[in-house]
């Protein structure tokens, strides 16, 4: 009896874990579908968390504040791509220095607001329905964020595999030679989804800030950006899968959270490991297929290019 | 302005297209020099010249992929500048690459849409792409992705994409590299009929034979320059050739062989598997190269070339050891250092990556292959000195144009980085040389130095090897003939009892056999 009641609860938080997830993997996934690999989600998520939960805090208004972290988050990705694009420096290690340059800027514009509490957004509720047992509060009783990245799922499939603007997107990722031999403009397509993929982290980033614990902590998305990047991965770029990726992960870590609350006995820093660990599990699975890899990776992934080479 | 020969009365209509005084600077090289060229409606117009000659700078210019230094262009009379390919594609330039433009992981409709301005909704564009694939004679199917399509399909796929565009000016770049001779035949048919309905082509090709069978006028590049414009109707290969290289044509002689030696490459029943979904199994192949011969093995490229050249260098180990067997030993599985120590010498078809690395030198590029049989390396430190006297020695021995030794692999040109990279391997006195598409993008002059070295080679007692797409090349070079056609290979057959149109027929598939389960093999082009 116990534990049904349990389960509810526990979708629900999957969901609403798994949404900063599905923000930054989805953007991610339309840069690297583009060729461009951004490491840089965590550092994109963090600018994007602050300065969503500063401006709410300063204004009073929601709206304004994700505005302003999809803002931010297109502003910092917008860095890298003028770096590795324009300048051509090496993504790799530009990636990586744009998440140390997050984590920094980050905590320097968060210094005044650590500690300050926000009400967070208002929970859907639908009479008969939000009121279901088990699971009428994880469908019906999440706030609009929530059902946002969702929506958003469908919309990039649509974008990717039923436009021509996505066809052309895919095509640069795919061999940019030939899409630059074609005449598109290589370059400018990869920077829009560059700053595409930094405004989903910026949402998912503040989604955590504003939302799922309203209020600012130094490094408060801790590793959702790597496990984002390792999500792209594991759907083998393809949106839905993503969706599947980041509800799996959300369990895992709510899971952690009730096995703790559950009392059972295994060391807590064990159980925070457990999102990580199946992260590396899981792509260790997904890359034994290397045809399924092949299929899907877009073959220019990581590969600078020089229009007049 | 020197060529501007043609005069054409006031009240003809205008050429189809006028370059004039054309000229394009890379740095530390003059691409274009001045280039004046004149096309005709409806001719089929030869670009003719040797690697580095500035065919495909002009072409790219041409269809604005490249922009000229300075100089004019006009097009049906006006004064024109291209600003990128979807200009030229509204002014009706198509063009065919030569490293086809397309994408892998979509399909053939896909791929058509990505090079049409106004491609309309995807089940439309499928109904017209099998209505002029129909018209010209292009079979395709729009649903496949193309990394299913063989290379012919593929290059039809970059032809229909042009044709749906109406162009009154076709552009492609040796289109026949990659075709059997009944695909190149089929393909001259279409082109005729499109010069017929009034389209201007203009053809660039290494074939001088192909040349003079389809084009009506020639126009030959030489360093940059126009340095003659001829109808190659009335011309020999062999003038032509001269033209581009502006120096007389040595073609190496074949000796009659001797008898056939003992087996030094035995291959039995060999098989591969791959995770790749993009590699081409090989099916039971069974041949063997004996001293003193050369064998030819045919096929369009695709077919389980790669494979095969995996397989025998040992990049790829095998399963079963004596699938491999180089002078007596079994070796499939022994990695590339051990049968390199067995006598095997080893020419890849990719000439910087696995040939050479580009960024060495030619001293470290020479070492790295070298050091198996030469005494390069002693208690596991470099023998400098040894290595760039080895390098040198192969620079002067196969006159390879470089600057020293010093210079690096990726600053040669294709052929001189050929010749360096079999002088490399020849130097090392193997017993078994194998070579994947020695004179692939090699000019003329350096093409008949490699065929005279692998012949000089054969006929001092080594078994040679050569896995080729150029059948002139393998009628020119082998003692047998095989061709391998979706990973399986025919028997062999004496040179001198075939023809290119028998061993055409079998790299499209017609091996005369009864289809196999899978009904491969009735998929004839």
């Amino acid at each position: 009896m116990n534990d049904l009641a349990l389960i509810g609860p526990i979708l629900a938080a999957m969901f609403a874990a798994a949404t900063p997830l599905l923000f930054a993997a989805l953007g991610e996934l339309v840069v690297e579908k583009s060729g461009v690999l951004n490491l840089g989600v965590e550092g994109m998520m963090l600018v994007g968390a602050v300065c969503g939960f500063a401006v709410t805090v300063q204004t009073g208004s929601a709206v304004t504040g994700f505005l302003v972290a999809a803002f931010a988050g297109a502003a910092t990705a917008s860095l890298f791509a003028v770096l590795t694009l324009f300048l051509l420096a090496n993504q790799v290690a530009t990636g990586l220095a744009l998440t140390l340059f997050g984590v920094g800027l980050s905590a320097l514009i968060g210094q005044g607001f650590v500690g300050i509490p926000l009400e967070g957004l208002p929970k859907l509720f639908i009479p008969g329905l939000t009121d279901m047992p088990v699971v009428g509060q994880a469908l019906f009783g999440q706030d609009i964020m929530v059902y946002l990245a969702v929506a958003a799922v469908p919309l990039v499939h649509l974008f990717l595999y039923r436009t021509r603007a996505g066809l052309v997107l895919r095509a640069v990722g795919e061999n940019h030679t030939a899409a630059h031999a074609l005449g598109y403009k290589v370059l400018r397509i990869r920077f829009f989804a560059v700053l595409f993929g930094g405004a989903m982290a910026g949402l998912g980033g503040a989604f955590l800030s504003m939302d799922y614990t309203p209020m600012w902590a130094e490094n408060m998305t801790s590793g959702r950006g790597w496990i984002a990047l390792a999500l792209v991965v594991f759907a083998t770029w393809k949106p839905v899968r993503a969706m599947l990726g980041a509800w799996l992960f959300g369990g895992v870590t709510i899971l952690q959270l009730h096995v703790q609350g559950l009392g059972i006995d295994v060391p807590s820093q064990l159980l925070s490991m457990l999102p990580y660990l199946a992260t590396v599990l899981v792509l260790v699975l997904i890359s034994r297929d290397v045809a399924r890899i092949r299929l899907n990776a877009p073959a220019c992934l990581g590969k600078l290019f020089h229009p007049d080479a | 302005m020197p060529s501007h020969a043609e005069t054409y009365p006031p009240d003809a209509p205008p050429p189809r297209l006028e370059l004039r005084g054309i000229t394009k600077r890379f740095p530390g090289c003059l691409a274009n020099d001045h280039v004046d060229l004149v096309l005709q409606p409806g001719e089929i117009h030869a670009l003719l010249g040797e690697n580095g000659a500035g065919k495909s700078t002009l072409v790219k210019m041409i269809y604005g992929v490249l922009h000229p230094d300075s100089g004019t262009m006009l097009w049906q009379g006006a004064e024109t500048i291209v600003p990128d390919p979807a200009g030229a594609r509204r002014l009706g330039i198509g063009m065919v690459f030569q490293h086809f433009s397309l994408f892998d992981t979509l399909t053939v409709t896909e791929n058509i849409a990505l090079g049409l301005d106004n491609a309309g909704p995807m089940d439309q564009l499928a109904g017209r792409i099998r209505e002029v694939s129909e018209r010209y004679g292009l079979a395709l199917d729009p649903g496949r992705h193309v990394f299913h399509l063989s290379v012919g399909e593929r290059q039809r796929v970059e032809i229909v994409r042009c044709l749906l565009q109406d162009p009154k000016l076709l552009i492609m770049d040796e289109p026949t590299s990659v075709l059997t001779p009944q695909e190149a035949a089929k393909l001259f048919e279409t082109l005729r009929v499109l010069a017929a309905e009034g389209c201007t082509i203009l053809y660039i090709s290494h074939k001088l034979e192909e040349i003079r069978a389809l084009c009506s006028r020639a126009t030959v590049l030489r360093a940059g320059k126009v340095v003659g414009a001829t109808d190659p109707r009335q011309e020999t290969a062999r003038s032509l050739a001269e033209m581009m290289m502006g120096a007389e044509l040595s073609t190496p002689e074949r000796p009659p062989q001797g008898v056939a030696g003992v087996a030094r490459l035995t291959v039995r029943h060999l098989s591969t598997t791959s995770d790749n979904p993009f590699a081409t199994n090989l099916k039971d192949v069974n041949f063997e190269v004996r001293a003193g011969e050369i064998l030819g093995i045919a096929g369009v490229a695709g077919n389980g070339q790669a494979e095969l050249m995996a397989a025998l260098s040992g990049e790829v180990l095998l399963a079963d050891a004596d699938a491999v067997v180089i002078e007596g030993t079994s070796a499939g599985h022994l990695g590339p250092r051990a049968r390199r120590t067995l006598g095997l010498a080893f020419v890849p078809e990719e000439r910087l990556g696995r040939g050479a690395v580009p960024e060495l030198s030619l001293s470290e590029n020479a070492l790295l292959s070298g050091y198996a049989r030469e005494p390069l390396v002693r208690g596991g430190m470099v023998h400098f000195a040894r290595a760039r006297a080895y390098a040198e020695t192969i620079i002067r021995g196969f006159n390879v144009v470089a600057h020293g030794h010093r210079a690096e692999a990726r600053s040669l040109s294709g052929g001189n980085l050929q010749k360096f990279i079999i002088g490399r391997e020849i130097l090392q006195k193997p017993k078994l040389l194998v070579v994947g598409q020695p004179t692939w993008g090699v000019d003329a002059g350096a093409a008949a130095a490699i065929h005279k070295a692998l012949i000089d080679l054969a006929r001092s007692g080594a078994a040679v090897l050569v896995i080729s797409q150029d059948l002139d090349e393998l009628f020119v070079l082998s003692d047998r003939i095989s061709v391998l056609f979706h990973g399986r290979l025919s028997d062999s057959r004496p040179t001198h009892e075939t023809t290119v149109e028998r061993i055409g027929l079998l790299m499209g598939g017609l091996f005369g056999t009864p289809p196999d389960e899978d009904g491969e093999i009735t998929r004839a082009v």
